[in-house]
């Protein structure tokens, strides 16, 4: 059983987590994740580690309510326990060495990202950041991104937070300013967002990471639903990953996966349930 | 001599009685449902006793088999369980899914003419029927030991050397232990309480079972033997990585490895509406494969009520599934396409259609006693299915070799141990069953955690860390 210290609110359906893992938190590392189960009748997924204390012997989760198991765990309050916690797992993300980046998240990929940024940033390399979101009163993170980037760029579809725009544009306006020079571009958000950042850095031949977060049970190479093709060879992200090379990985069989969850787990728990009707969109 | 008039001479062994196939398709109770007392004792008095015993020599563990059953017939089945345990930690476990027919059966005298006696049946019958016993909590030596992986291997070591006084710690990655006897195999051939029952006695012997810890990851090997002070580590973490096929189509949603379909079926209950966990809902399936691992797929689509077919490349005498498993399979309307290997999977708009097959027909070789395949012509055909479950094996797990320092291990990426003292290239490091040998039978996997825990206890002897 694990401990939730803390939880807050990010936003209206994004919440932040601190939990008691002592053995996790000493072993963590930036890119990351975790496996969990709220209850013994829960479901097994993953959840990147957005933070993580080695000292007070923490870890944080940051989750938006998408489905079923994030708003079942959403239903927990501090003092209370989630059943099962498993990792860190996953290999952690490769960033030595880099001088100057570009991080472009969006959405709650900012939470997976933020722990990779701030070790680039404790690595002495320049980091800008591009977040995108639906809205302002979606906006995440905002300080601590602030806090460990050189240059943070915060866009929303409808502009209301003053900057309406698509993160893809801005990335390519910062490229196409010739006195940077880049050697690392880290992308995290939605399959077609990271495809399009992908698509936009292969043309300036910048090296692109990617995270996978794709559906898996048990992160450690056993069952095998996470598998993705990079390089037309099969890996699995929860061992070979979960970051990738993103100009080798097939994004299109993944999108095609996502966009037939509800045809392969046609459970009516997702239309029947309460709690999502409860979170708006 | 009056005992050998009571000798039952019949040549057909006697049958298990079996929940109705109309019936247990719907549900995911056990199939077999056990001998009678009158059944047991019919059936373990076609047993000769004989002098040479020959069935122990095909058992791994080397159960003193006439002596149990010898036992059944006096109506003592709480001895019989005593035999077993002397040399098996998992009898009512073995009774169920031990490949019999290849071992202790394949060398009983009673098979040269007729059905061989049913050991595996009397086995589990004396599991099921005894009366639970207090065990005796051994006393503590204060030598620490840690196992990793919850499953046959593991459980068995760490039972040994629990015995012996040792305080044994497992650590499992899934947050139930049991390894491939809770995600694997299906609930309608082994019950969770049977095995619930079997974790249960090792907690009663003081092995302490730590969930939701990934040894490589959580803890490294060096952590465990210096920080966390265990004079000894026993490697048992099987062999749970899916082999996929690499076809066209295999990543489309609706493929699934075997291990994830029955992972999510009988690790996390997905047929039950208390749980939350999600699975598909096919109207056809097709598996691919001919193992123990295919039989189980099969049959737990069947029971999500699916058209279910097998497609295995050769003939149904090669299939290395047991003989019984594929009965049971027919029996439940499994269909079955031999002599066919899958090319490629086709779908509309994302969805599955249909598996596409090359036919297949052995080439007979004279040099050789292995059957070859090759292609029966350039002809191919389709089966129409929603969905695909590849089980065409598996391999060992990488995370322990990318995280760990002075193991070594072979091409394949098995660890590789002395047959015999199953101890690594690492002092101190000890591993056996699939993750040594690669998937082979829960039994082999028990052989190995005996042995290891056998030399685990000698080598620390040696080194005077444990005094008897």
């Amino acid at each position: 059983m694990f401990k939730i210290l803390s939880k807050i609110s990010l936003n209206s359906r994004t919440s932040r987590m601190t939990l008691s893992a002592p053995s996790i938190a000493n072993s963590a590392k930036a890119g990351q994740f975790v496996v969990i189960r709220v209850d013994s009748f829960g479901e097994r997924i993953p959840l990147t580690i957005a933070d993580y204390n080695k000292n007070e012997g923490t870890i944080d989760i940051i989750y938006q309510k998408v489905g079923f198991t994030t708003s079942k765990l959403d239903m927990k309050s501090k003092g209370e326990y989630i059943s099962d916690v498993v990792g860190p797992l996953g290999k952690p993300s490769q960033l030595m060495g880099y001088k100057n980046a570009i991080i472009v998240a969006g959405g709650t990929g900012c939470a997976i990202v933020f722990p990779q940024a701030k070790q680039l940033h404790e690595n002495n390399c320049t980091v800008s950041t591009i977040c995108g979101f639906q809205r302002k009163e979606f906006i995440i993170l905002e300080k601590e991104i602030c806090d460990i980037s050189d240059f943070t760029r915060i866009v929303t579809d409808d502009g209301s937070n003053g900057n309406k725009g698509l993160v893809t544009d801005a990335l390519l306006s910062r490229l196409e300013d010739k006195t940077q020079q880049y050697d690392l571009v880290i992308t995290v958000g939605p399959l077609p967002m990271m495809k399009a950042v992908c698509a936009i850095t292969k043309n300036f031949s910048i090296k692109t990471i990617v995270s996978m977060n794709p559906i898996m049970i048990d992160g450690t190479g056993m069952c095998g639903g996470c598998r993705v093709s990079v390089n037309g060879k099969t890996k699995f992200a929860c061992v070979d990953g979960p970051d990738f090379d993103g100009h080798k990985i097939n994004f299109d069989e993944i999108i095609l996966k996502d966009k037939n969850y509800s045809y392969l787990y046609p459970n009516k728990r997702e239309k029947n349930c309460k709690l999502l009707r409860g979170c708006s969109e | 001599m009056p005992e050998n008039k009571r000798i039952n001479l019949s040549k057909t062994d006697t049958p298990m009685p079996v929940a109705d196939p109309k019936d247990r398709i719907n549900t995911f109770d056990e199939v077999e449902i056990g001998y009678t007392d009158a059944l047991a004792k019919q059936e373990a008095l076609r047993c000769l006793d004989c002098k040479h015993k020959p069935c122990v020599s095909g058992c791994p563990v080397g159960i003193d088999i006439p002596s149990f059953i010898k036992c059944i017939v006096n109506d003592d089945i709480d001895k019989a369980n005593d035999i077993l345990s002397k040399s098996s930690a998992l009898p009512a476990v073995c009774g169920r899914v031990c490949p019999q027919e290849k071992q202790c059966q394949a060398k009983c005298v009673r098979g040269k003419n007729g059905d061989p006696v049913a050991i595996g049946k009397l086995e589990r019958y004396a599991a099921d029927n005894c009366t639970d016993k207090k065990i005796q909590i051994p006393k503590n030596n204060g030598c620490k030991i840690a196992v990793i992986g919850s499953g046959p291997s593991g459980i068995t070591c760490a039972r040994e050397l629990a015995i012996m006084g040792y305080k044994v710690t497992i650590y499992e990655a899934l947050h139930s232990p049991g390894g491939v006897m809770t995600y694997g195999i299906p609930e309608f051939r082994l019950p969770r309480d049977i095995l619930d029952k079997e974790i249960h006695n090792l907690s009663e012997l003081g092995v302490s079972i730590q969930t939701n810890v990934v040894i490589g990851k959580t803890f490294s090997i060096d952590e465990l033997m210096s920080k966390m002070e265990y004079k000894a580590v026993y490697i048992s973490t099987g062999a749970g990585t899916p082999k996929f096929m690499e076809i066209p189509g295999e990543t489309l949603p609706g493929v699934y490895s075997a291990n994830e379909f029955l992972t999510r079926i009988n690790l996390m209950h997905a047929y039950s509406s208390k749980y939350d966990t999600p699975i598909m809902q096919p109207k056809r399936t097709v598996v691919i494969g001919g193992g123990n691992v295919a039989m189980d797929a099969a049959r737990c689509a069947v029971r999500l009520n699916s058209d279910v077919t097998v497609v295995y490349r050769r003939s149904e005498e090669d299939m290395p599934a047991r003989k019984e498993e594929i009965l049971h399979a027919k029996e439940e309307g499994v269909k079955f396409q031999f002599l066919s290997q899958p090319i490629r999977i086709h779908d509309k708009n994302g969805k599955i259609s249909c598996v596409e097959c090359n036919k297949m027909k052995y080439t007979t070789s004279t040099a050789s006693s292995v059957k070859k395949l090759s292609k029966a012509g350039d002809e191919t055909f389709f089966i129409e299915t929603d969905c695909v479950i590849i089980a065409i094996g598996s391999c060992v797990n990488s995370i322990i070799k990318e995280n760990s320092t002075g193991v070594d291990f072979d091409a394949s990426g098995k660890i590789i141990a002395n047959a015999e003292t199953m101890q690594t290239s690492k002092p101190g490091v000890y591993a056996g069953g699939d993750a040594v040998t690669g998937s082979a039978t829960v039994i082999l996997a028990m052989e190995a955690g005996k042995k290891a825990a056998m030399n685990i206890h000698k080598d620390l002897m040696e080194k005077g860390e444990v005094f008897v």
